[in-house]
């Protein structure tokens, strides 16, 4: 077991866990923020997709110990209210159907966006083609992300 | 009528495990088309409180389509209350003796529920008016309801559904009360925010992943990868060293590793380093599946189709057009992979289950273990997609074994390979197809043969009548005028389990249909559109919503160039559904560049949302079209995540516009019928950029490159 300290939607987290556990895990076992999902385990759907220190990364795919000091951001360290212009898009769109993808998607589209506040239809394709979704719910993705570039 | 009833507090506490204070009415929903016989059990209830709440409690599972926002829809129109000051409460605990299957699945949750519940909402309507009228001591004939308040026009009084719950409760139930006009919906109709989307978007709604119970420990199970082979030995050793592992216990389908976390389970269960006993398919694979295909389709086929004398007519065309088509087995991949949360002793056990038929479950893990049925209790968690997949209770007996063996609570978690080589899949198929245009290019003959596995045979029995109508569902229906018209069906079981997915043989029969049709217009020298519309006389739905599609999408007119466009047309599932594709074609690869559909299925109840799940049927019908193929090798399934079974992207979404003929007819499925026509319409688009016919799916470019 290895002793981790997490800094996770502003709070430190201490917990023990095999060495080589993968962020996921650690947030959905062990420290009970589900909002993150597993869909593939190896990198490939972005169902995990969590930030960085803001960058968007795969949860499956960093063990917990190597996150190190960079600051964890799940889809619960958005606001409780709903009130980020990401997730207001995603409301007034309708994005979601069954939603297993939808954290993930949520997570891409407000990293894109902190990083290009008013994307092209290329740059969303660039940006966002790395996530999945079975239900197809892209084209809503799509217009979600253009309504929160207009308000931000 | 006499479905809806007034209900005792007692029996309705019995049943919703909720007060009933206030205007309580119980009512029975038909849970399937087929259904003949009336229970006498109700499985829904309305309850309006003292302040006015609206409750719904109803058994329905949502996958992601919806319905949950729909039903209410329904009743709130015909009760007249103000949309949302409503909840609904979806009865998760599951008795099979009640509640039916509770399937979710063939589209019919809207279908079903629509008349039930605009009555009940009418009655409870009534009853309210009536209570009012003996307040104020009125002719009921003088009052009417409006935004749960019933008014008194002539004096301006007016009172509250809560104020007049109470006393609504004690006036009879109406016999036959008159519903509303479609022409005044107010609710029905409108785009209503589906009510759990916040929860959605917050990332605060429990799938069945997400569910945690006290004490709970995770667990994976070692299957043999092998259709029915089983696992011979493992290292129990080496599995428990694992941190966090606490115990290998044996199980019908395998050895479950029991761990402290869904890793320790995953590493766990890879250490066991399993030897299997291969069984009977350890030989089999995709190209002998396909040789069986071919034999079979040379049998007698059982005939479920027979109109004129296809053979003579045959000899006698003037034309006759010769087609074979393969559609190969697919994965589910619902985003949320398979599991399940038991707690289990001999006695009686509790479930947490994403499913579509948690009736039908309950009873299988009633049966399987000999529990009695009030001992069982199943919690339907939200699903991450259904698709059909999740249905047969092979998981959830698997979680409960895993529970009672490691007597603890217990997660069985897939992962995304375990569901992908566990599946039940959409049948691969053969479709022989022959057709005959006589001298002026009109059709005169056709023939269809459909070789495939059988889903309800090899799952419930049942003869071959029954499984050739399944497996020509989509076919046998050919809606065109031809005088001589053959259909039949060849059962080709495989070791390979075959599921319901999505519009299930829909999807395969269409495309054969669909892409003949076409090379049949090609051959006769017509437009695919005309030719098809001029043998649509007799059937005026197809033809509605074949004008819309070609209407909206600028059929015959010029497109940017590089741009091809192809039609298909199809019913199923009680609506009908017509999809034209706009795709380029540069060295085989394919890009649809925009989707126009338009369906039929009568009113819409809530059109953004009927709009998503056609936008969400063509992307999983594109994803089947261009890339979904289960491949199989050494009796086991060769896919395995999504880099060998990859998924539409964002970038390669086409723009999709979704129109509806709009009727008064009552509502019909929408989450399954826009399957059905996107692999034609695609293929059929490809024929028109590359001159080449597509035969097989995916679409594949080496086949695009025969030009
Ligand atoms: S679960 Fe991490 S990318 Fe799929
Ligand atoms: S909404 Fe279901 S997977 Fe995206």
């Amino acid at each position: 077991m290895a002793r981790i300290t997490l800094n996770v939607n502003g709070a430190s987290h201490t917990v023990d866990v095999p060495e080589d556990t993968p962020l996921l895990w650690v947030l959905r076992d062990t420290l009970g923020l589900t909002g993150t999902k597993y869909g593939c385990g190896i990198g490939l759907c972005r169902a995990c997709a969590v930030h960085l220190d803001g960058e968007p990364v795969a949860a499956c795919s960093i063990r917990a110990s190597a996150v190190g000091e960079r600051e964890v951001t799940t889809i619960e360290g958005l606001p409780a209210d709903l009130s980020h212009p990401v997730q207001r898009a995603w409301i007034t769109e309708q994005v979601p159907q069954c939603g297993y993808c939808q954290p993930g998607q949520i997570m891409g589209a407000v990293a894109l966006l902190a990083r290009n506040p008013q994307p092209s239809d290329a740059d969303i394709d660039e940006a966002m083609s790395p996530y999945l979704c079975r239900c197809g719910t892209y084209q809503r993705v799509r217009r979600a992300i253009h309504r929160a570039a207009e308000e931000v | 009528m006499g479905t809806i009833t007034k209900v005792s507090r007692r029996e309705f506490m019995k049943a919703t495990g909720a007060a009933g204070t206030g205007l309580v009415l119980a009512f029975y929903l038909p849970l399937g088309s087929a259904e003949s016989a009336e229970p006498f059990t109700p499985n829904a209830w309305i309850r309006i409180d003292p302040n006015g709440t609206v409750h719904l409690w109803v058994h329905r599972p949502d996958m992601g389509q919806g319905a949950r926002t729909a039903l209410p829809m329904i009743l709130a129109e015909e009760l007249d209350v103000e949309w949302p000051q409503f909840e609904r409460v979806m009865l998760g605990a599951a008795d099979a003796n009640v509640y039916g299957s509770q399937l979710t699945g063939g589209s019919t949750s809207i279908r079903t529920s629509w008349e039930r519940l605009r009555q009940a909402g009418a009655a409870a309507r009534h009853m309210l008016i009536a209570a009012a009228a003996a307040e104020w001591e009125v002719d009921p004939s003088t009052c009417h309801a409006s935004k749960s308040t019933v008014v008194h026009e002539p004096s301006g009084r007016s009172l509250g559904y809560g104020e007049l719950a109470e006393r609504a409760a004690t006036m009879p139930v109406p016999e036959d009360p008159p519903l509303k006009d479609p022409e005044d919906f107010q609710i029905v109709g409108q785009p209503m925010p589906r009510l759990d989307h916040p929860a959605r978007v917050g990332g605060t709604l429990t799938f069945g992943m997400d569910v945690k119970v006290p004490d709970m420990l995770y667990a994976c199970v070692a299957r043999c990868p092998v259709f029915g082979g089983t696992v011979a030995g493992y290292d129990e050793a080496a599995a428990r060293a694992v941190e966090g592992v606490r115990d290998v216990v044996e199980v019908e389908t395998g050895v479950a590793v029991v761990a402290e976390s869904t890793w320790a389970a995953m590493k766990g269960r890879d250490a066991l380093n399993c030897q299997f006993d291969l069984g009977e398919a350890a030989d089999l694979n995709s190209a002998g599946i396909a040789e069986l295909f071919e034999r079979r389709g040379a049998d007698e086929g059982h005939t479920t189709r027979d109109d004129g004398d296809a053979n003579a007519a045959l000899s006698t065309a003037s034309r006759v057009l010769n087609a074979t088509f393969e559609v190969p087995f697919l994965a589910h991949a619902t985003f949320e992979p398979m599991n399940c949360t038991a707690v289990a002793d001999e006695e009686r056990c509790e479930i947490w289950v994403p499913t579509q038929a948690p009736g039908l479950q309950h009873q299988g893990v009633t049966q399987h273990f000999g529990y009695a049925p009030e001992n069982v209790t199943l919690h339907v968690a939200y699903s991450g997609g259904g698709f059909g997949r999740r249905i047969l209770p092979g998981y959830v007996v698997e979680a409960v074994s895993v529970a009672r063996a490691a007597r603890v609570p217990v997660k069985v978690v897939w992962t995304r390979e375990d569901d992908m080589h566990h599946d039940q899949y959409r049948p691969a198929s053969r479709h022989i197809l022959s057709a005959g245009l006589d001298r002026s290019g009109n059709l005169v003959a056709w023939k269809h043969r459909v070789v495939a596995p059988s889903i309800t045979g090899t799952h419930f029995g049942g003869d071959l009548q029954a499984a050739a109508g399944e497996a020509t569902d989509g076919a046998a229906n050919l809606p065109y005028a031809v005088p001589n018209c053959h259909v039949d069906y060849c059962r080709a079981d495989t070791a390979v389990p075959p599921g319901w997915w999505r519009s299930v043989f829909n999807t395969q029969n269409a495309f054969a249909n669909e892409c003949f049709i076409d090379e049949l217009a090609t051959a006769a020298g017509k437009d695919p559109v005309a030719f098809r519309l001029a043998m649509l006389g007799d059937a005026p739905r197809h033809r509605g919503v074949l004008e819309l599609a070609a209407e909206r999408a600028g059929w015959g007119e010029p497109l940017p160039a590089g741009r091809y466009r192809g039609v298909a047309l199809h019913y199923s599932f009680q609506s009908w559904a017509a999809q034209a594709a706009e795709v380029s074609v540069e060295d085989g690869q394919i890009r649809v560049h925009r989707v126009v559909c338009a369906v039929d299925c009568g009113i819409v109840v809530n059109p953004d949302d009927s709009a998503a799940q056609v936008e969400g049927a063509i992307v999983l019908g594109l994803t089947a079209a261009l890339k979904g193929e289960i491949t199989v090798e050494g009796g086991r399934v060769v896919q395995g995540n999504f880099h060998d079974y990859p998924l539409l992207l964002m970038r390669e979404m086409p723009e999709v516009e979704t129109y509806f003929v709009e009727n008064t007819i009552d509502p019909t499925g929408i989450g399954e019928p826009p399957v059905p026509p996107i692999a034609p319409a695609v293929a059929n688009a490809a024929f028109a950029a590359t001159g080449v016919r597509v035969r097989r799916l995916p679409i594949r470019p080496q086949d695009l490159r025969r030009a």
